[in-house]
Order: structure tokens, then sequence, then C-alpha cells
């Protein structure tokens, strides 16, 4: 985006809640005040204004249309897809769709450019105001909740990549990504903090990936961000700030955060000024340094392209787009917790991601067939399984929801053979270790390895005997009052029994026996 | 074989269809014309196998018995302006010398399509910026008209498409494709006596087009005659998905509909075309045009064009502007020109091809359109300018409440010697007359009239309602017949 555009007024939502983020420095206390243009690639199988192909790792320069290399006499012609993705995104953060918008160009030079201009909008935005609502701490619901606004999304065009590593003297340019859709993505400068910047990102792309605009991938480039920085005394004239280009991860983001406004505070209180330009975060060394000032900015003669009629969305189009959005995080979350009775935590956790809200909602449906139970009774032992049995065993492994090994149908067998009594939860964590491992049904592991849970009665009091027999000491302990000793009896007989009798009918044998 | 290629479109196709002639006779014909014609300068290329492979399948078409395309046969010229694969398309630029696009423009495709075959690229003003022709980076074309009693003195076939106009003239090919931004098609038509449309905006495609001024550039037909213009903008005609300014309408049949009785239609005479200083010859003609269409049946009305005066300086905002933007592809790295001094960097080779490929005319405009777009002037100039656009428009909508077609002079003058007129300012004077109706994206053709004192062609213009050329095609057939144009001029080439 232009320096000079945006960022000149708080949203009116904004200031609902202040953070408490402050800069010692030694004139006082500074504030921070953040503003995040992201630019969020839009999922689509072609590019904004050509046919052209957008797959991601693919050969230099073999995902180009005559269009994307500015060919003579090419002409872009918008691709719905995209221009549905945006508006699908704008409503997910109940933002004004524009039905008029329209695009502009944005003219300057350089190798990555084919058209020597920007198809952009800046004008007439697609998407107007709306607002993004972000909790401090995702796990912590007692955290601080923001309201974060949201100026406007425009669509615009990628540029290509330029290549200076591929011959001594020359450099070479890759057009794959040249016309790739992107989401400009404009927040108010709302946040006041490194942690909310990065609340704000990740809940962001949250709302992209349910809404399925864009993969969020950050490594990728799929999403990247220009951090708008500047310091002021708290509640005081905003300041100068300046812009570092291409963040490429939520820590980084924060990282530049931080970085950017403690040196401001550095410059401003050894009696400098705030230059506003464009700076550059550097990851290495862990800071930001200056690319450009605004004195050398570009002129970039922003005018409507004249190749382009307005675009105009009539209300099918908007129906259509509405009607195809899914449920959203924040009202999956109320769900949970009213609907499904699990904890504000539990909740949480399930809904930060579409994939892992996806998954245990498969988990949750199969689980209640299996178990023919509905899905408010299951689901509270379902999202516990998941988050601290399989979360656990797929961060060892290093995957992710969507690559896990074990299918929902296959996680919500095993629940089913707990809620059955078939296995007691210590020999479902060794079932599902050997499904990770094999793949194998749970029902099939328990019944070859033998982990059936036993209630057999004359077996468990057969064990108790000899555990009480061999711990004499701590029978009279515990008969003298020692209560907690209780867990310790129980865990001698699981012990023996190899995890497989039934805990309830050891429990009650064991009170039976210690008398 | 040279009395073919005194006929004209129709009669070629039509003597092609019947078996009057052939369609390779035809094309040896023109080819062996254009191949006499070099002291023209018309052609930049000439591709006589295409002509002649699009003449042997008519002729093989035709042996089996098969329905003839639209055009089978017909050799044309191809403005350079278009794409034409594997053809050098240059704009008559230096930046893109000998470039050969790998893709066909809509629009020839579409003629192609239709049978026709290519004669080869016609010369033009360097990306369409100039009237006179005078701005080709490849020399300009000669007229074939010459002053009577005004010795040799060698004439502009006007501009930008006055390749296409000398060569059609000349009887080099009996119809060309030309390009319209703000009366490139219509003044070289009046400057060499031959009939040119230009269409509604968006009703041929821009796909493949060599831009110039996006919102502006309109391609469109050039003959000898109405009729010929009909047939020949039939085919090239028609919705295109690949541009997004292009009209999603059916192409009426305009040959068929060609009527030249102008009764019930009410003609509209601009009174701000009435200038004080317009020379009398051209003021006599308008009368006459005006003669012929009251006597063809139609009602002459008196119109008013409040804003006509501010069209050409809008124009000369809005065009640079787009030109500015569209002109930046062009910077050595992809395809055509490159200048690469030593130890150049990127910056350098951008000004160094820059400086190289473009000629003065375009350098010019592109900086007008910088500077028009700039921060702090943009406001000033190129927002004022769409608002002047805004207001031409409304004054056409205005006058269709009184009128259904409007009769002006083409242009202000006949064709004037090359190299007199020097100053940039003077020579855009030259589309006083055309310039309103490009920037309202009016159907305008230009139809010859008579000639002046000095012999030469001069060209009455007629306006039409945004897709209604079938009326403004009907006004110039009227025009047409009551002027019995036949004048030509004489070999010297």
């Amino acid at each position: 985006m232009e320096e000079g555009q945006g960022f000149d007024r708080l949203s009116p939502n904004g200031n609902k809640a202040m953070s408490n983020y402050r800069i010692q420095g030694a004139t006082g206390e500074w504030e921070v005040v953040i503003g995040l243009e992201v630019h969020a690639q839009v999922t689509s199988n072609a590019k904004l204004f050509s046919g052209a192909p957008t797959a991601f790792g693919a050969e230099p320069n073999t995902q180009v249309s005559l269009i994307d290399a500015a060919m003579p006499g090419m002409l872009p012609v918008p691709n719905r897809e995209c221009i549905r993705q945006a508006v699908r995104t704008g409503m997910a953060i109940n933002a004004v769709i524009n039905k008029w918008s329209r695009f502009d160009r944005k003219n300057y030079f350089y190798a990555d450019l084919p058209q020597g201009y920007q198809i952009s909008q800046l004008y007439h935005p697609l998407v107007g105001e709306g607002v993004i609502t972000v909790q401090l701490d995702e796990k912590d619901p007692d955290s601080e909740v923001k309201e974060i606004g949201v100026e406007r999304i425009h669509v615009e065009q990628d540029a290509g990549k330029l290549m200076h590593d591929q011959h001594p003297t020359r450099s070479y340019v890759d057009l794959n990504r040249s016309g790739v859709a992107l989401m400009e993505i404009v927040s108010r400068p709302d946040m006041r903090s490194p942690q909310e910047a990065g609340a704000y990102l990740t809940k962001l792309r949250s709302i992209l990936r349910y809404v399925g605009s864009c993969d969020g991938n950050m490594d990728q480039g799929s999403m990247r961000a220009d951090v708008n920085v500047s310091v002021r005394k708290p509640g005081g004239e905003l300041g100068t700030r300046t812009e570092t280009k291409n963040v490429n991860s939520v820590r980084f983001v924060m990282q530049a955060i931080e970085q950017e406004a403690q040196r401001q505070v550095d410059v401003l209180e050894s009696g400098g000024r705030i230059v506003q330009e464009t700076r550059l975060f550097d990851p290495d060394k862990g800071e930001t340094r200056s690319m450009r000032s605004k004195e050398d900015a570009h002129d970039y003669r922003y005018f409507p392209d004249p190749d382009l009629l307005p675009l105009v969305l009539d209300d099918a189009f908007l129906d259509e787009c509405r009607a195809t959005l899914p449920e959203l995080p924040d009202a999956k979350r109320g769900r949970y917790e009213s609907e499904l009775g699990l904890s504000a935590y539990n909740a949480a956790v399930l809904t930060a991601d579409a994939d892992t809200a996806r998954w245990f909602e498969a988990l949750l449906a199969e689980s209640a067939r299996v178990q023919k139970k509905g899905e408010a009774e299951v689901a509270k032992a379902a999202s516990n399984w998941l988050i601290s049995e399989l979360f656990g065993a797929l961060n060892r492994l290093g995957k992710d929801i969507e690559d896990s090994p074990v299918s929902p149908e296959r996680g919500a067998e095993l629940l089913g053979l707990i809620g059955d009594g078939t296995i007691s939860g210590s020999i479902a964590k060794q079932v599902l270790e050997i499904m990770l491992e094999t793949g194998d049904a749970p029902a099939k592991i328990v019944e070859e390895k033998g982990l059936k849970q036993t209630s057999d009665t004359g077996a468990i009091e057969a064990e108790i005997a000899k555990v009480l027999e061999a711990n004499p000491d701590k029978v009279a302990d515990y008969r003298g009052g020692k209560d907690k000793l209780f867990g310790f009896f129980v865990g001698q007989t699981m012990k023996a029994m190899q995890g497989k009798a039934n805990p309830q009918v050891v429990n009650e044998l064991l009170k039976k026996a210690l008398g | 074989m040279s009395e073919l290629t005194d006929l004209g479109v129709k009669a070629l196709r039509d003597g092609i269809r019947s078996g009057e002639f052939s369609a390779r006779e035809t094309a040896d014909a023109f080819i062996a014309q254009v191949a006499k014609a070099k002291s023209l300068n018309a052609f930049l290329v000439e591709t006589p196998d295409h002509a002649i492979a699009a003449a042997d399948a008519a002729d093989a078409a035709r042996a089996k018995g098969d329905t003839l395309a639209p055009l089978a046969g017909v050799p044309i010229g191809m403005k350079d302006l278009f794409c034409t694969k594997g053809v050098q398309a240059a704009a008559a630029s230096h930046i893109l010398e000998d470039f050969k696009p790998p893709y066909e423009s809509t629009v020839s495709q579409r003629l192609w399509d239709a049978g026709a075959g290519m004669l080869g690229k016609l010369n033009m003003d360097q990306f369409a910026m100039g009237s006179s022709n005078e701005t080709s980076a490849f020399g300009n074309v000669v007229s074939p008209w010459r002053r009577e009693g005004g010795g040799n003195a060698p004439l502009t076939p006007g501009g930008s498409s006055g390749g296409s106009s000398a060569a059609i003239a000349a009887r080099l090919c009996p119809a060309a494709t030309g390009t319209d931004t703000g009366g490139s098609i219509r003044q070289p038509a009046a400057f060499t006596g031959i009939t040119g449309i230009k269409p509604t905006y968006g009703r041929c495609s821009r796909w493949g087009v060599i831009a110039f001024a996006s919102s502006l550039d309109q391609a469109g037909a050039m003959a000898r005659d109405v009729t010929d213009c009909a047939i020949l903008l039939e085919a090239m005609a028609g919705f295109d998905p690949k541009d997004a300014t292009s009209l999603d309408a059916p192409v009426p049949k305009w040959e068929a509909g060609l009527n030249a009785d102008l009764s019930g239609k009410r003609v509209g005479i601009p009174k701000e075309y009435r200038s004080d200083g317009m020379s009398p010859e051209i003021e006599a003609l308008w009368q006459q045009g005006i003669d012929w269409a009251k006597d063809a049946g139609a009602e002459i009305v008196e119109v008013s064009l409040p804003h006509t005066k501010y069209a050409l300086p809008a124009y000369y905002i809005i065009a640079p502007a787009e030109a500015s933007s569209n002109l930046a592809r062009y910077d050595g790295v992809r395809y055509g020109q490159r200048e690469l001094p030593d130890g150049a960097g990127l910056q350098d080779m951008y000004a160094a091809t820059r400086a190289a490929g473009f000629g003065d005319e375009v350098k010019r405009r592109i900086m007008i359109g910088t500077y028009v777009l700039s921060a702090g002037f943009y406001d000033a100039y190129y927002t004022q300018a769409q608002k002047v656009r805004t207001l031409i428009a409304r004054d056409f909508e205005n006058a269709w409440i009184e009128c259904d077609l409007l009769l002006t002079p083409t242009a202000p003058s006949a064709a004037f010697g090359l190299g007199e007129t020097t100053d940039p300012l003077s020579m855009y004077l030259n589309d006083v007359f055309t310039v309103p109706s490009s920037l309202a994206g009016l159907p305008a053709m230009s139809v010859p009239g008579g000639l002046d004192k000095q012999g030469l062609p001069l060209g009455l213009q007629i306006i039409g309602k945004a897709m209604d050329e079938q009326s403004v095609l009907n006004a110039g057939l009227a025009l047409e017949q009551r002027a019995g144009f036949t004048a030509r001029p004489e070999a010297w080439w």
C-alpha cells in the first residue's frame, strides 16, 4: 500500500480495552501503536486476471500466461473466483461489501513487474470497514478480548520474483507469481502490543483458513504482513510511523514490532526524530533496517485501469457468497461451549484452527453414532481425548492434524471401546500408540494383544490379596488413617492386572479388602 | 490483371464466389501492386504467402463445392498495431522492431476465419500517435495523392492509419484494418478519398491490438466504399471474453441492412463545430453534405454540443495518461529492443532502451501522461479531464433527443504536405472534429465528399448513437451515392 495511505484515524471500536504494554524509556513510558497490512494470496486455481495456474513450487516461468508476461496487446479479465473469495473473506469479518468497486493501476518500473504497473484498488476497494475480535491468549479464556478494526480489503496482483543467485553477473526473473491474486487486508492502527498484533494475525489466518480464501501458509509466502509501527506517550498524539515490509511469520511480526518500537523510543529519547520510511526486518539479526525513505518513495501515479470496467456485484452473487460461508471460529467456539458443554479452554483450542475443528466434528459425529448417544453426551470425552492424547502424539511425531495417521473414524472406535468399558483409559493410550504405528483398527489391536478390560472379581481379588500381603506396613498405615495410600493400592493392583482390570471394580474390591 | 485491383471487397468476394475469377488471380494481382509500390512506404512487411494461402484455400473450397466464408479469398492489409502470429507487429516503433508475436489478435483471427488473406503489415504513426504518419520509426507513408499543379510535393496520407489509407487509395489492397483512438481511421480516410468506420467502443476486441489509450482505442474498417466497410466490419466485430471492455452484443448484419433512404431520420448539425476559422472549402463541403442528406429524405436540425471546445484538451490529457502507463511494458526485459550499456544497472537499461526505442512523439506523450498523473497534478488534469469526458458524452446524449445522427466535416483541412506541420499542437488540431465522438465511444465514419481546389479529397463525418452503426453506414451510403466520388490518384509510384 502506498505510503501516506490509511492509519490516519483510529477505529471507533478499537479502544475498548487498552493494552498495558509499555516500553520503559529514560523519559518515562511509551505506548506502541500498530497497524498491519496483510497480503493474503487468494486460494484459486487461476491468477487474478489471466487463466494461468498458481501452483506453489513449480519450475520458474512455467505458470505464466501471455498476460502475466505483459506481452503487447494482452488484456486482463477479472477472475470471478478470486473476487468471490475476497467477498467471502469480507463477509467473514462482518465488513461492508462494496457492490461497486474499481481497479486502479499503480505505476512503477521494476524487473519483476512486467506491465510496469500493478493492478490494485486504491480509490474504491472491494471490501470496506470490518472488525476482527481477538483474544490476547487464545488458550486462556479469561485473557483480554479486543476488537481490531479492518479498514478495507482490496484485491491486487502479485509481482514476480527476481533471482540473483543463478548467474554471476545477471539477475533472472521468475514470473510464476506475477499476476497471482492477493487480498490486502488493512487493519486500523488499533493494536498496542506485539502480543495483540500476534493474536490479530493468528485470528486473521484462522478466519482465512475457515473461509478457505487463503491457505495462510506464511512460510510459503501465501500470507505476509507489512507492519506499521509508531510510538507515543500514552494517550498522546500519534507519532510518525515506519512500515516494515513483507514480514513472513507471526513470531517475526512480534519481534519486528518489539525491535522497531524500541528503536523509535531510542531515537526519540536521544533527541532524534522518526522518519516516515519503509524498513526491512532481518530475522537473523532480529532488527529492522531502512529500505527507503519517504523522499525516495515512488510516485505511483494511480489511475483507474482503462482495460477494466468497474466491478459491479449483484445480489445473487452476494447471496451465493454468503450462503457458502462456513461457521466461523467465534460462532463455533460459542456453540461448543453452550451446546456441547465443552470447557472454554477446550472450545478455544478446538476452534482456533479450521482443520482441527473439522477433525473434531468428524470424531464427534462418529462417536455419537458408535456409542448411540447424542453428540453433547460424547463431546467432553472426545474433546479431552483429542486435546490430551492425540495432539500429544502428533506433537511427538511432528505432524499436523490433517496428516494424522489416525482417522476420526478410528478415533471414534477407540473412544467407543473406552465408553463401553472394553478397555480403560490407560490401556487406550497403549492402543493409540499401536494405532499410530500400524494403522490397525483399535478393536483388532485390543483383541490381538489381549488388552480387553476384565471385571472378573475372582482374578482381581486374588491380585489384591497378593498386593496387601506384600505391603503389610502400608496396609497398617492406611488403616491408621493415611487415606492417600489408596491410590498406591489401586496402582499396584492395576499393574499386577497389566492395566486390564476395570478400575471401578478394582476400587470397589480394594475398599472392601482394606475394610 | 490490373483490373482486378480496381475491384472492392464486395466485387471481389462475389467474383470469387461466382467463379468469374479465382482467388489466386486476385491475390497475385494485389501482391504485384504491393511489390511495385515501395515508394509509397505503405507496407512495413509484405506477406504474399499469407494472402496466397488464403486464396488457395478459397479456390479449393469452391472447387469442392463448399460454401465460401464471408471474405473467402479477399486479400487485405493489416495495420501494424495488430499482433499477427509469426509476423512482425512493431506498432511502427523501433522498440518492437522484429517482434513477432506468438499469438494472433482477435480481430485479425476473425478476418482469417472469415477467409481473408493478409498482403502485409501496414505502416502507421508510431504506437498510433500522430496525424500524418510522420512519427513512424520506419519512414513516413507518402500519400498517392498529389496537389494539382502543386508540383510533386509529397503529401501526408493522414494518421495514424496512414499506411492503410494510402494502400487502399493506391489500389494496393481493397480494404484494410485501421484503429482509431482520436480520429486515426477517419482523418486518413478523408485525406485519401476512401471510407473508414470506427464502430462503437467495444464492438471490436482490443485483445492483441497493441495498446495506445485503452479507453479510446477501437479497431475499425477502411475500404473504398460504405458497403465494403460494412462487410469488413461485420467480420471484425463481435464479443470477446478476453477483452473486459468488449460489448456483449450480437453483431448486426450490416451489409444486408444497408439502406440509403434517410426518410424519417433527423440529422443534427452541431453548431459548435462551425468555428470562425473554418476554411470556406470545408464549410462548402459541409453544406453540400447537408443538402445530400436532405435529398436522401433526412430532416436537418441544428443541435448544440456545448462542451466541444474542451474535447481536444481533455483528449490530450486522457490519451497520454493511459499511454504513459500502457507503454511502461516496453522496458527491454522480456521482448523487443534492449539497450544495455557496459556496466549498466536495471535503471540504466530502462533509460537507454526507452531513449533509443521510442520516437519523439511517443516520448512527448509519455512525458505528458506521466506529468498529468503525478501526485499534486492528478486532480487538476486527469480528474478534470474525466469530468469533461462525462460532459461531452452527456452533450451527445442530449443531442440524441433531437436527432439520430450528426453530420460534420471529418478534418479541418485536406491533406497537408509532409514536413509542413512541425508544431505538435497544430498537428493535434487535426483531430478537432473526430475526438469528441471518440471520447464518447460513439460509432463514426468518414466518407469522401469531393475534392478541394487543389484536387485533394475531403471527407464528411457521420456520428451515430452507441451501437447504431447501421444508421451511420446508411447515412454514409446516402452521401456516397450523391457524392459520386470517383476521383483516384494517378499512379506515379
